[in-house]
């Protein structure tokens, strides 16, 4: 290929249009280019490893108890769906059981982690106003990163279910799926409800991903972005804990997290669920706005 | 309503910062469309806050400022497509190559056609003389290779006006030519350059139009021609005679003698029709051995070192 051939392109072709109307295919332009450029960063492929690691501990633990002939001793304590126990009968229950044990602190923690960093990083590295002077626009840019946030919150629940998945398969048996409810399903429709499952657990953490956001328009710092995001996760995690602060604990993001195991009842137990998903949503748009409020009138000095 | 024959015009332009600090103050400034305009000043005369004021990246205090005919920072999505800015030096992803990090910047403008991008992205890459570098991860890149992709990104599609924060900063000699002579041929091109340097000279090789501030205000604008023009030239007389011939030039009623050395004495120039060869001869008659007799021409940096009355010193 010849040079003249390219730099006539450049020269010919694009005739400034500002008066051209970005069609909607344009504007996902953006949005593909955060998402990749979010996955293509170490840090975002680290998490990813430490998030796909947790069912394979799990399972691997798993594995050694019930080769010492032990069983399993009744699952997992507190509140959480007990669902460590089944996974010996069933390897589709490591699903649930990683999600289960991921959901609480590890995925949070990482959507926070990439949340936080999302426009403060950008502003740490300066890339932020070369973005805006480009100009991808500041709502279009904060939408692109949040719709990249989301992706990245439903990525990262994927990597968790289909590593669980895979050593589930590998180290136990596979088959129907008893229900919470303790009806049979199938093992198809189980892991139909596995997926669902997937699914309700990503839309869980939209709530943290937009708090993420909206600390991370504060700040110029990306380390301080996403320690504050954390920080908040865990002392809300404390906070749901506390039984003096029981009045509170409904409007705490994470405190219908735990909901999803509902979708393993026999019919789906829908009440707990609704709430959790406005829960999020009243947080997203709380914290979606903020963020957009800040981010649209600030100085943008670094 | 902006002036369409002005690249960019503002109107009591001010930026107050939250702690009180005025960076900008009442600033009026006219950079003429096809100028390639120099914006000169010590650190901190507010020089950058101007820049980032007319990028729509901070809000004025007060003031208004146009940008090719347009208000800022309400008409950023019309008016930025046009302009290709260098601000504060390049901002890369480290973990991206070359040529990813100008994928990634030109996906973020809506306007650009994402079927052009390909060949834009290689011939901006080629016109800064990135190819070869161009698969390399941008943290391995040196500070001129990142000056030179900053640049590539302000040139991904044609512009009307191109936005030029210390282009050359960290580049070497060889590499600084060639800068100016992409600015010179994009000039040509009928591009309007807004260039702000430090480097008196490069201002003053490259661009037609020039503008200085001090403490957050303009102090003068204009052709670069006639600013120079403005400051004095002085009178320089080379010679190991310096008392006599201060002496001597004194009594001529040459203003500002100084002895600069043991072999150089300066002065004003003399007013208008005053013969110089006169004032040589009678320097000669009286012994002083001269060596050299010049008027010596006023440069920018005479003109800058007159009008803010110190160099390139940090503003308070």
């Amino acid at each position: 290929m010849s040079r003249a051939e390219v730099v006539d392109v450049a020269h010919e072709n694009p005739e400034p249009g500002p008066e051209r109307n970005p069609s909607v295919l344009w504007s996902l332009g953006l949005f593909r280019s955060e998402l990749v450029t979010v996955l293509r960063r170490w840090r975002t492929l680290a998490l990813l490893g430490v998030l796909a690691a947790v069912p394979v501990l799990i399972g691997i633990a798993v594995k050694i108890q019930t080769g010492d002939g032990g069983g399993g001793r009744g699952g997992g304590g507190g509140d959480g769906p007990a669902f460590v126990t089944q996974i010996t009968n069933n390897g589709l229950f490591l699903v649930f059981a990683a999600l289960a044990a991921t959901l609480p602190v590890f995925l949070p923690m990482a959507v926070g982690v990439v949340a936080g960093d999302a426009v403060a990083g950008e502003a740490n590295s300066g890339t932020l106003r070369y973005l805006l002077v480009a100009p991808a626009g500041r709502t279009r840019l904060l939408l692109a990163k949040y719709a990249s946030v989301l992706a990245f919150c439903l990525i990262a629940t994927l990597a968790v279910a289909a590593s669980a998945l895979a050593v589930g398969a590998l180290l136990f048996p596979l088959g129907d799926v008893t229900t919470i409810s303790g009806t049979q399903i199938s093992f198809a429709d189980g892991l139909l409800r596995a997926v669902a499952v997937a699914g309700v657990v990503a839309a869980s953490l939209s709530g943290i991903a937009a708090l993420g956001l909206f600390v991370s328009t504060l700040t110029n710092s990306g380390i301080a972005a996403m320690a504050t995001t954390v920080g908040l996760l865990i002392t809300v995690q404390i906070l749901g804990q506390i039984p003096q602060l029981s009045a509170i604990a409904p409007y705490l993001f994470p405190h219908y997290w735990l909901s999803f195991a509902d979708v393993l009842r026999e019919p789906v137990y829908w009440d707990q669920l609704v709430k959790n998903f406005e829960l999020q949503a009243l947080y997203v748009a709380v914290f979606g706005s903020a963020a957009w409020a800040r981010f649209t009138t600030r100085d943008i000095t670094a | 309503m902006g002036n369409e024959s002005a690249a960019i015009e503002t109107h009591g332009l001010t930026k107050r910062y939250r702690g009180g600090q005025l960076a900008v103050n009442r600033l009026d400034l006219t950079v003429p469309r096809g100028s390639v305009f120099g914006f000169l000043g010590p650190n901190g005369s507010g020089k950058t806050t101007t820049i980032r004021m007319l990028m729509g990246l901070i809000d004025p205090t007060d003031g208004t400022a146009h940008v090719l005919g347009r208000a800022m920072p309400r008409a950023a999505r019309t008016v930025l497509p046009r302009v290709g800015a260098l601000i504060e030096g390049p901002a890369l992803y480290g973990f991206l190559s070359g040529r990813d990090n100008l994928l990634r910047y030109d996906a973020a403008d809506p306007t650009a056609d994402p079927r052009t991008r390909t060949a834009r992205v290689t011939a901006a890459l080629d016109r800064v003389g990135l190819t070869a570098a161009a698969g390399k991860k941008a943290r391995a890149y040196s500070l001129g290779m990142k000056q030179r992709l900053g640049l590539a990104a302000a040139l991904l599609q044609r512009r009307e006006l191109l936005v030029l924060d210390e282009p050359t900063n960290g580049l070497d000699p060889q590499g600084m030519r060639e800068i100016r002579a992409l600015i010179r041929e994009l000039a040509e091109d009928g591009t309007t350059v807004f260039l702000s340097s430090h480097l008196l000279d490069e201002i003053e090789q490259v661009c037609s139009h020039a503008a200085v501030m001090n403490q957050g205000r303009l102090v003068v604008q204009g052709e670069v021609a006639e600013l120079a023009a403005n400051a004095r030239g002085r009178l320089v007389v080379t010679t190991p005679d310096t008392g006599a011939a201060a002496r001597l030039l004194k009594e001529r009623g040459i203003a500002d003698v100084t002895v600069a050395d043991e072999n150089r004495v300066t002065a004003e120039l003399p007013p208008e029709g005053t013969e110089l060869a006169e004032i040589n001869a009678g320097l000669v008659q009286a012994g002083v051995r001269v060596r050299g007799f010049a008027a010596e021409r006023a440069s920018l940096e005479d003109a800058f070192v007159a009008l803010t009355g110190e160099g390139f010193d940090v503003a308070g």
